[in-house]
């Protein structure tokens, strides 16, 4: 009998991945990385995080923005995770127009990041939930399952995915790319390995640099995954020692009530 | 409550008595509680607590994030990621917000089907059965409203997909659909009212749920013998039943417990699975996705809107006969509400006698299509309107009508049901002497 509903409700949750289809491109190639944060128990590296920061500052910011993601979070735990004095001399070097000075000033922890300077370049804040990397079987989304939901992968993808091939269209160069739906992508390869240096001594080949930012995005995307899954795992916890409570109270219940029907059926 | 005889309240001190002379409300929760419920209950039955359940805990969760929540186009995508980012908890509570609404449709459809397949909507059942689907129906429409309100690119989208299907309506279409919107396309004013009736519809839900209730304690529950409770008296009634509390509601609340833990688990460890990576885009009236996709729970009926396409001979007919009226569009419309119209209308459609498909067989077969119909079309309504897929569309929406029209009327007629037990008593004792072999 429990079998039928767990049966059931796993039928219903994974034949109705629906909503977690393709966005269209046919043969997008998606890495799939073992990401330390991935899985019920995963855990964001900080020092990862930190690296990927760093790249973030150094390259995508001087297009991109992450206009949702407030800078006091550097400092959270779970995040970067910087001391706050850092993140106070980190805040400071970016500048904000301020109505009531009616001036530019420097901004603080409590501010958010800028957002992107490039008017074609998309907020980061939110791409690591934006983009589901993996998709199938046939639309299902069923191996989200097995890989996660995969927008860091796509961004690793993106990263690594160029191929070399330019070409010109109505004023624009487009750049190949593997990872990106169409095959053609307006952005310039930004990262192409030792773009920054990192003080941990980390390599800085374009793996290792692509992979720490996609880290990174993923935490700006979700900064409460760690807080989440320990709810999550409490509550499953809990629920279970409930359930097992309430299946001895259920069965101790009926069990006179069963004993007479049984009885009844022997009698007759 | 009348039906099936029982014991009734007796208020017993003198403030109990006081009370009850001048507001018999204790009388009211006790008489609703020690409802005398069949014994044979099967676990399908579990999901009308789940689903009450559900209720609760959108308008809870619902009612903190309005709170938090911005209903302007400028702000209500900003002050979602507010409540992710800043709001103490909200995480979990936008979160379980997002998933309560899948774990309704799950628990929705379960309930459906399990009706369906006992006959549940079968005399004197009726009034439950539509009021349940009203229920339905304005799930459907709070589920969609709510899901604009985010702001992302699938809200808008989806919002002027759907809103669109309003203007498919000859004649007086376009008008409709621009009173719908508050103007002549999705923007501030379409936000604010889908906002405003966000959060009325759970109350309206709230009232039918009370009357669905009241409608199946006036007749008794089905089970899945689909015989009734023997009434002669109360002896001969309390062979069949037990009463609600507390024997129904502990194995209730263990399934609900059960059913939580899976909830949970997917809460916690893949929030975002049930959903679409493009609604974490910001609403952009001047971009639109590749692909515009419904909640999964939409998908069937999305699957039947887009199935009736202008190639289809039927569409073409119609189309023809009305003049061009009916094009393949208002067509798609009324299919896909036809398609609950029809399931409305079941108590009316089916004319055999018996009551639960346990002692059906040739229905037991029609029934397991029609399941693996709607399984089949939630698929094909997740995939591009192309080929294969918009033929197997076509086939699921036709066996889907099918199914109401024309073989739940013929069975009756030629179906020869298998006997059911003489009492809910001897269902009761069979299965009890069943269970205890398979244990040993």
């Amino acid at each position: 009998m429990l079998k039928k509903i767990a049966i059931s409700a796993v039928a219903a949750l994974t034949l109705s991945a629906g909503g977690a289809l393709a966005a269209g491109g046919g043969e997008q190639h998606i890495e799939d990385i073992a990401f330390s944060f991935e899985g019920p128990f995963g855990k964001f590296d900080q020092m990862q995080l930190q690296r990927g920061l760093q790249v973030y500052t150094e390259v995508c910011s001087a297009c991109h923005g992450l206009k949702y993601v407030p800078i006091r979070t550097l400092a959270d735990e779970g995040g970067p995770q910087l001391p706050e004095d850092q993140v106070r001399a980190y805040a400071a070097e970016m500048s904000i127009y301020d109505a009531d000075l009616d001036d530019d000033r420097p901004r603080t922890p409590a501010d958010k990041f800028p957002e992107s300077g490039l008017e074609t370049a998309p907020d980061l804040s939110l791409m690591a939930k934006a983009r589901a990397g993996f998709h199938g079987p046939e639309g299902t989304g069923i191996n989200q399952l097995v890989r996660g939901m995969g927008g860091a992968e796509y961004i690793y993808s993106i990263l690594t995915g160029y191929t070399g091939k330019e070409k010109e269209q109505a004023g624009t160069t487009f750049y190949e790319n593997t990872a990106f739906p169409g095959g053609w992508i307006s952005m310039a390869p930004p990262l192409a390995g030792e773009d920054v240096e990192y003080a941990d001594g980390h390599s800085t080949s374009l793996h290792h640099e692509a992979e720490d930012v996609s880290a990174f995005l993923m935490w700006a995307a979700e900064p409460k995954m760690m807080d989440r899954q320990h709810s999550g795992f409490v509550a499953v916890l809990f629920l279970t020692l409930l359930s097992v409570l309430l299946y001895l109270t259920n069965k101790r219940l009926w069990a006179p009530v069963k004993r007479a029907a049984k009885e009844a059926a022997k009698e007759a | 409550m009348s039906g099936i005889p029982h014991d009734h309240y007796e208020p017993k001190t003198g403030f109990e008595k006081w009370i009850h002379t001048r507001l018999p409300v204790v009388g009211l929760v006790y008489d609703t509680l020690m409802i005398p419920t069949p014994k044979n209950l099967n676990w399908w039955w579990i999901w009308g607590i789940v689903l009450a359940f559900c209720l609760a805990l959108m308008i809870a969760t619902g009612v903190v994030m309005v709170m938090h929540y911005t209903p302007h186009v400028d702000h209500a995508f900003a002050s979602v990621e507010h409540i992710m980012r800043d709001v103490n908890g909200g995480h979990m509570i936008r979160y379980i917000h997002m998933n309560g609404a899948s774990l309704f449709f799950v628990a929705v459809y379960i309930h459906i089907f399990r009706g369906l397949f006992y006959g549940s909507y079968k005399a004197p059942r009726e009034i439950t059965w539509i009021i349940g689907m009203l229920i339905y129906l304005m799930m459907m429409g709070t589920a969609f409203m709510g899901y604009v309100l985010p702001w992302g690119q699938m809200s808008f989208w989806g919002a002027t997909v759907i809103t669109g299907l309003f203007g498919a309506i000859p004649f007086v279409g376009e008008p409709i659909q621009t009173w719908l919107l508050g103007g002549p396309a999705v923007d501030n004013a379409t936000l604010n009212r889908f906002f405003s009736l966000h959060y009325l519809l759970p109350f309206v839900i709230a009232g039918l749920v009370i009357l669905h209730i009241w409608a199946f304690h006036h007749t008794g529950n089905n089970n899945p013998t689909g015989v009734e409770v023997r009434r002669g008296s109360k002896e001969e009634a309390e062979k069949d039943t037990l009463p609600f509390w507390p024997y129904f509601v502990i194995k209730d609340l263990f399934a609900l417990a059960v059913v939580l833990l899976v909830f949970f688990a997917v809460v916690g460890f893949m929030p975002n699975y049930l959903g679409h990576p493009d609604n974490y885009i910001e609403a952009n009236p001047l971009a639109t996705p590749a692909h515009i996709v419904p909640e999964w729970y939409f998908l069937p009926f999305y699957a039947i809107l887009r199935a009736f396409d202008s190639e289809v001979w039927v569409v073409m007919f119609a189309g023809w006969i009305t003049g061009g009226i009916i094009d393949a569009k208002f067509f798609g419309v009324l299919a896909m509400f036809g398609a609950i119209a029809v399931m409305a209308l079941a108590p009316w459609l089916d004319t055999s006698r018996v009551r639960s498909g346990q002692n059906r067989p040739m229905f037991k077969w029609w029934y397991r299509l029609l399941v693996l119909d709607f399984i089949v079309l939630m698929w094909a309504g997740a995939m591009p309107a192309e080929p294969p897929y918009s033929t197997i569309s076509l086939i699921g929406a036709t066996y889907w009508f099918a199914y109401f029209l024309v073989v739940l009327p013929m069975l009756g007629v030629i179906e020869k049901p298998t006997e059911a037990p003489a009492t809910i008593e001897d269902d009761f004792k069979a299965k009890v002497a069943k269970s205890a072999k398979a244990a040993k």
